[in-house]
């Protein structure tokens, strides 16, 4: 398991990297960039994929800023899962960060991998992709043609695919601020813990105006993993206002899961309602929580 | 003779190279040299025909020094690899060539080898290799292997490599006596031992010396060596195999020669330089042996307090497209399916059935864990008809304490009569019931059920025939120096064995533990040897080593006497120096019998002049070296038993079932197991450890996925589930916890069984009782994931599956009395927090 | 965070690459083919065989070293990307004593004493995982030993001994001189039914 030849390419800097990109890309010749690596080189090692040139960026100045505002979190293209997840204000202004990379595999290979590259992968199974969704986040792209802002909806657009140009190097991620007064949670199942998930769910909940104790207004929104070919996200402030079943019947209508050698359509179809309810339940009671503190 | 160190938790030696880097595995061998790596080009079809191979494009890699096919074979390298154990009932054995002919049989069948500068170039070189395929249908599971409507083998017609029937008792009295019958069937599927470490061969020819030094990461090397020499032509005496530090083997590794362990020599001849070959995981998974994949149908008939009086198994065994080791694994599931048990009569009839898959030899357990999958399932499910408690049911067909030696009539997997030497199962199953507090487990229902979990709480026993034979020697050598070096032909991957049998050398020698070194599976040191496999290292080298060092202690007890004038009789060692007992002034190093013991002529150093000629001589009429006696100061024995020994062990857990995702969690998971004297209890702890965690991935997570065209789905292990310690119930969480009990065998000098495989064997069996007491549907196939949990309840759900019940023991006065007096010794599972 | 983009020049690809690293404190240095895995650096050019290789697709994490301190797996890096760092392997983990000898580290010692290792193949990767998170929490619990090692395969020791050793070595981190824990079986009885 080793992998096939390749030319390797270790520009300094962005503008370095987008030409080479750029030229590469005018050759014809098939390109990968390689950031944390985790995901690729695996794939490499088992000659699943043979790209005849790696355009590592590990070495680009720049690209390893975790940027902050009240409006949400800025990552950059080297910016480890590691540093994201121990990074406090980041995590407070977007709780749903660290609630999610706890579940990315485990944490030696969160020292390396990188949160950008893991949605540059746009694997549909994996926890940043679905956060990215569901927080309405955007990642930024670069190229010799310039910068573009590319909204997560339009990002992911098939399984592992996603709509950056083949010249193209994604630059950073933004996760827009969870709104005031939400409540986030992630909650997933997987054979082994570490393990990609069968199914997973993130949640976010949004107490209305009216803090009427009887009734009160709730905007749910949950974004899912391994259960559609891109990143899916469902509004289920209606359904959850009907009740625990209704989410359920409207997860489970809306998901598209396939079988594999893990589990079974049916029984994806099955587990995601019930943890669509179980992070709805743990998001509001994080609110609950806020409101008691 | 005292005994300072048998039975005591002595740290191993191995770990001070181990813990440092220190190790040398298999591809560790010539690294940072020039030596050439091999890959091999495998198979990506289940069964096809080979029309043609090009290799004109691979010869092109820069870096390449030679590619091999079949066609560069000839003489008896050219001939299929050995059938290692035949068996008469194994009427169509077949085996593959070291290259494949014109034929393959399954995906990672070796068909070209390609030898390079490195492993990297060697992989770009076999991926330009062409090889024109004919496709043939691949019989992909036993189903399709009982169809017979595709074949495995051409010549193979009915897919059935062997069948073999024996019966005990009456079967048609017992069935009559019988006031219940019950009928149904039992799966289990595929896994493998995956140890860490892959496969691995270097081989190094020495053109001056005309003689071949292999270093293969096995668990035979004299075996090994002796296939080499006679594969290869060359003269046994002029091959060395030498096991190294060995990754983990569980019995992958038992199975020999591999195809890469004749090519890799075979290119290191022909090239005049070093070549290696290091498996890589992929390979591992599609080349090297699984194991387990087995259909049980069961009829039983019992009377009314659970007694059997008849069991009729019938059963089919995978073993993969060939059968290089016999039908080892279903004469082993034929014969400990009866555990400690007796029913009043016994058939079992199996067909071992060819399938277009990786091979299948023994992994741990060796085809009891499937056997005792069927025993303890039946023994719920007796339970369950008579609606009386799981562990009631099960004492009730106990042999008892005063039955051994018990003849259970069959012929075990040595060729020799199934006879159990000693156990005490009834106080066995108490201490477990102790443990578990299986009597009282309705306030732990209670407690799971208010969190919203099902809790369920199961069982198994099972006795596991250790130490087969038919031989291990040892021997021991006492230099002048006083430091003794041990050697054994057998194995190691791990197990502690340089600790364990220094252990015995030093009790029986006198010797300090620090002053020994031992040294197995180099045939330099021993050539004569079998293996290990079947948990018989302490057993049969400990019991080698403990008669080898007592044949080095009466030699140098005389030589010692001869010195002191002396009656040896009256002479003792102790901490390395032989003294007369009551006198120890009067003594002598061992060290210095040692140079005694070696008459010479010339002083080679200080120490030596004491045994050279002019010395002083008591008897001029003696000449210096007795007859029948020989220079130097060694024992040399062999250790080869009657028969197996039989050690046994219960193993209980509790498991908690999310209902809602059915998400299995074990909770607590108690073992009392009984290998007889122990020589280190912290090694043999650690070898029910490491099986139980072993049990658990092939009972929850660990199976082999094979599509109908015979394409492994999951050979990774992003894939291929093994357990993380995530996934297995830890002691410091106070969730695991072992008792011991202690049987002696009768059969050896040290009164040892094996431990080895132990704690693998009922673990199937246990977690699926637990799971159908937790969800009251039957659970007959494992491993079972939440996906397959899901599933079978959705067709309870339906009505197809029927009602399991729960039925617990009414605590009888004796029960309450003995748990009184439970005994809970030594220290808490508890030691951290 | 923004970026403007200036024209830049593609910068050449290159097929082999000389690779400098600081292992184990020692500076070391070859060229090598630029897909060589870090693992493979260590262990075929620098002959540094302590770090192993168990699976290649970063799953096992037996080949886990620390670069610049923090756990990685090395089948996962190619050496000339880590070009420059600095690199912790098995071989390093021991403490340099003032008479030039090595003293092994606590968690190398509570591996011997937990007999926390069988066949020693994951054991390079568990032990500078375990370093590393040490370093991070000196006092872990229990349950916080299991998450420490949860991402390292073991088949040998059902990973009991090795939870027992990350508490032993935090131990061993406050009391060198802790005694040795007892070792073997909770419940143990002898002699039932002598045959």
């Amino acid at each position: 398991m080793k992998p096939a030849p390749f030319r390797m390419y270790a520009p300094h800097t962005v503008a370095q990297a987008v030409a080479t990109l750029a030229a590469l890309e005018a050759e014809g010749q098939h390109a990968k960039v390689l950031a944390g690596g985790q995901s690729l080189v695996p794939v490499l090692a088992m000659r699943l994929a043979e790209p005849g040139h790696l355009v590592d960026i590990n070495g680009v100045a720049g690209l390893d800023a975790i940027d902050v505002s009240s409006a949400g979190v800025r990552v950059g293209a080297l910016v480890r899962h590691a540093e994201l997840l121990r990074h406090a204000e980041a995590n407070r202004v977007q709780p749903l960060l660290s609630q999610a990379l706890n579940l990315v595999a485990h944490a030696t290979i969160r020292n390396r991998g990188t949160t950008v590259g893991s949605l540059a992968h746009a694997d549909p199974s994996g926890e940043m992709t679905a956060v990215l969704v569901l927080t309405g986040g955007s990642v930024t792209a670069v190229s010799v043609r310039g910068e573009r802002e590319i909204p997560a909806a339009e990002f992911f657009v098939g399984p592992l695919e996603s709509s950056l140009a083949a010249d193209e190097l994604a630059l950073s991620a933004f996760f827009p601020a969870a709104p005031a007064g939400a409540g986030t949670a992630f909650v997933e199942m997987a054979r082994r813990h570490g393990d990609y998930a069968l199914s997973g769910v993130g949640a976010v909940v949004i107490p209305g105006p009216s803090r009427d104790e009887g009734a009160p207004t709730i905007s749910v929104s949950c974004g899912f993993l391994s259960v559609s070919e891109t990143p899916l996200v469902l509004d289920l402030s209606d359904a959850w206002a009907a009740g625990e079943d209704s989410v359920m019947a409207v997860v489970r209508a809306a998901i598209d899961p396939q079988d594999d050698i893990h589990a079974s359509a049916d029984y994806r179809r099955h587990i995601t309602g019930i943890l669509a309810v179980r992070a709805i339940r743990e998001a509001l009671a994080r609110v609950r929580e806020e409101q008691a503190a | 003779m005292g005994q300072r160190y048998f039975g005591e938790p002595i740290r191993r030696t191995e770990d001070i190279r181990l813990t440092t880097g220190q190790g040398h595995y298999l591809d560790d061998i010539g690294a940072g040299q020039p030596v050439l790596e091999a890959a091999f080009l495998r198979s990506p079809h289940a069964n096809a025909r080979i029309r043609s191979i090009d290799i004109a494009d691979a010869l092109d890699v820069e870096g390449v020094r030679a590619i091999y096919l079949y066609e560069d074979l000839a003489g008896p390298v050219a001939e299929p690899l050995p059938v290692l154990i035949p068996h008469p009932a194994l009427t169509a054995p077949r085996t593959p060539y070291a290259l494949a002919k014109d034929r393959v049989h399954h995906v990672g069948q070796a068909v070209a080898m390609v030898v390079a500068e490195n492993r990297y170039l060697a992989e770009d070189a076999a991926e330009r290799i062409v090889v024109d395929y004919e496709v043939l249908p691949a019989v992909a599971s036993l189903d399709m292997a009982r169809a017979a409507e595709r074949h495995a083998h051409d010549d193979v017609p009915d897919n059935i490599s062997a069948h073999l029937l024996q019966t005990v008792g009456d079967l048609d009295a017992g069935f009559a006596k019988a006031t219940h019958t019950l009928e149904f069937d039992l799966h289990v599927e595929r896994s493998a031992s995956t140890p860490l470490e892959g496969k691995g061969v270097y081989a190094k020819w020495d053109a001056d010396d005309s003689s071949l030094r292999v270093y293969s990461s096995t668990q035979a090397s004299t075996s090994v060596r002796a296939a080499i020499a006679a594969k290869l032509e060359i003269p046994l005496l002029k091959v060395e195999v030498i096991a190294p530090d060995v990754g983990g083997g569980f019995g992958v590794k038992i199975a020999h020669p591999w195809p890469e362990e004749i090519m890799v020599p075979f290119a290191a001849i022909r090239l005049g330089q070093p070549v290696k070959w290091a498996e890589d995981r992929r390979e591992h998974f599609i080349s090297a042996s699984h194991e387990r994949g087995q259909d049980h149908h069961v009829r039983v008939g019992f009377d009314d307090n659970g007694v059997v009086t008849a069991l009729d198994v019938l059963f089919y065994h995978d073993n993969g497209a060939f059968t290089p080791y016999g039908i080892i694994n279903p004469i082993i599931t034929s014969t400990q399916l009866l555990g400690p048990y007796k029913p009043g009569a016994y058939r079992v009839d199996f067909y071992s059935m060819y399938t277009n898959t990786v091979q299948v030899t023994p992994y741990r357990g060796a085809g009891r864990p499937q056997g005792v999958f069927v025993m303890e399932r039946t023994m719920d499910k007796i339970a369950q008809a008579l609606g009386r408690d799981r562990a009631e049911v099960r004492a009730a067909n106990f042999i008892q304490p005063d039955e051994f030696p018990y003849d259970q009539g069959l012929i075990f997997q040595d060729g020799r009569p199934l006879i159990y030497d000693s156990g005490n199962y009834p106080h066995q199953l108490t201490m477990l019931k102790d443990m578990i507090g299986w009597d009282s487990m309705g306030e732990r229902r209670a407690d799971a059920a208010s969190r919203g979990k099902l809790l369920g709480v199961g069982m198994a026993c099972y006795v596991e025939g250790t130490g087969v034979g038919p031989y291990e020697g040892a021997h021991v050598h006492i230099q002048t120096d006083g430091t003794v070096d041990v050697a054994t032909g057998l194995t190691s991957q791990g197990q502690g064995h340089q600790t364990m049998l220094a252990q015995i050398t030093a009790d029986e020698l006198g010797v300090p533990f620090e002053k020994i070194r031992v040294v197995t599976g180099d045939t330099r040191r021993f050539g004569y040897a079998v293996g290990t496999f079947a948990s018989r290292t302490a057993v049969m080298s400990g019991s080698a080593v403990a008669l080898a060092a007592r044949a080095a202690k009466a030699k140098a007890l005389r030589v010692a006497a001869n010195a002191l004038e002396c009656n040896e009789n009256d002479l003792e060692i102790v901490d390395g120096v032989v003294q007369m007992k009551g006198a120890p002034d009067t003594k002598i190093d061992l060290g210095t019998v040692a140079v005694l013991s070696n008459p010479l002529r010339y002083a080679f150093d200080k120490a030596a002049q004491a045994a050279t000629q002019f010395q002083g001589v008591d008897d001029f009429d003696k000449p210096p070296v007795a007859e029948d006696d020989e220079p130097g100061l060694e024992g040399k024995d062999y250790y080869s038993p009657p028969r197996s020994t039989f050690a046994s062990g219960m193993h209980a857990a509790v498991v908690e079932i999310d209902p809602e995702t059915f998400d299995i969690h074990i909770d607590k998971y108690y073992v009392v197991h009984d290998c007889g004297r122990l020589v280190n209890p912290m090694i043999v702890a650690g070898q029910v450890h490491g099986g139980v965690a072993q049990g658990i991935g092939g009972a929850l997570y660990e199976k082999m996925e094979y599509d109908e065209d015979g394409q492994l789905q999951n050979a990774s292990f992003m894939d291929f589930l093994m357990p993380y310690v995530t996934e297995i119930p830890q002691k410091e969480l106070g969730q695991l916890e072992l008792g011991h009990q202690e049987t002696p065998s009768p059969l050896n000098p040290i009164g040892v069984k094996g431990a080895g495989e132990a704690g693998v064997i009922p673990v199937s069996a246990l977690i699926a009782s637990a799971i159908e007491d937790a969800v009251g549907f039957p659970v007959d196939s494992m491993p079972i994931s939440p996906n397959d949990l899901y599933r079978l309840h959705e067709r309870f759900a339906a009505g197809e599956l029927p009602h399991v019940e729960r039925y617990a023991a009414s605590p009888s006065a004796a029960t309450r009395a003995r748990r009184g007096a439970a005994t809970r010794t030594k220290k808490s599972a508890d030691t951290s927090s | 965070m923004t970026t403007s983009v200036t024209p830049g020049t593609a910068v050449p690809g290159e097929t082999r690459r000389v690779v400098e690293l600081t292992v184990n404190g020692v500076h070391r240095s070859a060229e090598v083919d630029v897909r060589r895995t870090l693992a493979d650096f260590l262990r075929h050019d620098l002959a540094l065989t302590g770090t192993h290789v168990g699976c290649e697709h970063g799953v096992c994490g037996a080949c886990t070293v620390l670069l610049d301190g923090l756990p990685v797996r090395s089948c996962l890096l190619f050496a000339a990307t880590v070009s420059g760092h600095s690199i912790t392997t098995i071989e390093g983990l021991g403490q340099l004593q003032p008479d030039g000898t090595t003293k092994v580290s606590p968690v190398q010692q509570a591996f011997r004493d937990c007999h926390a290792l069988q066949c020693g193949f994951c054991t390079p990767g568990m032990l500078t995982t375990i370093t590393a998170g040490l370093a991070e929490n000196p006092h872990p619990t229990a349950q916080q030993a299991v998450d420490m090692i949860s991402g390292n395969l073991c088949r040998c020791t059902g990973y009991q001994n090795i939870v027992e050793a990350v508490l032993r070595a935090a131990e061993l981190m406050e009391n060198p001189d802790a005694p040795l824990p007892d070792e073997g079986f909770t419940a143990d009885e002898h002699a039932k039914g002598d045959a």
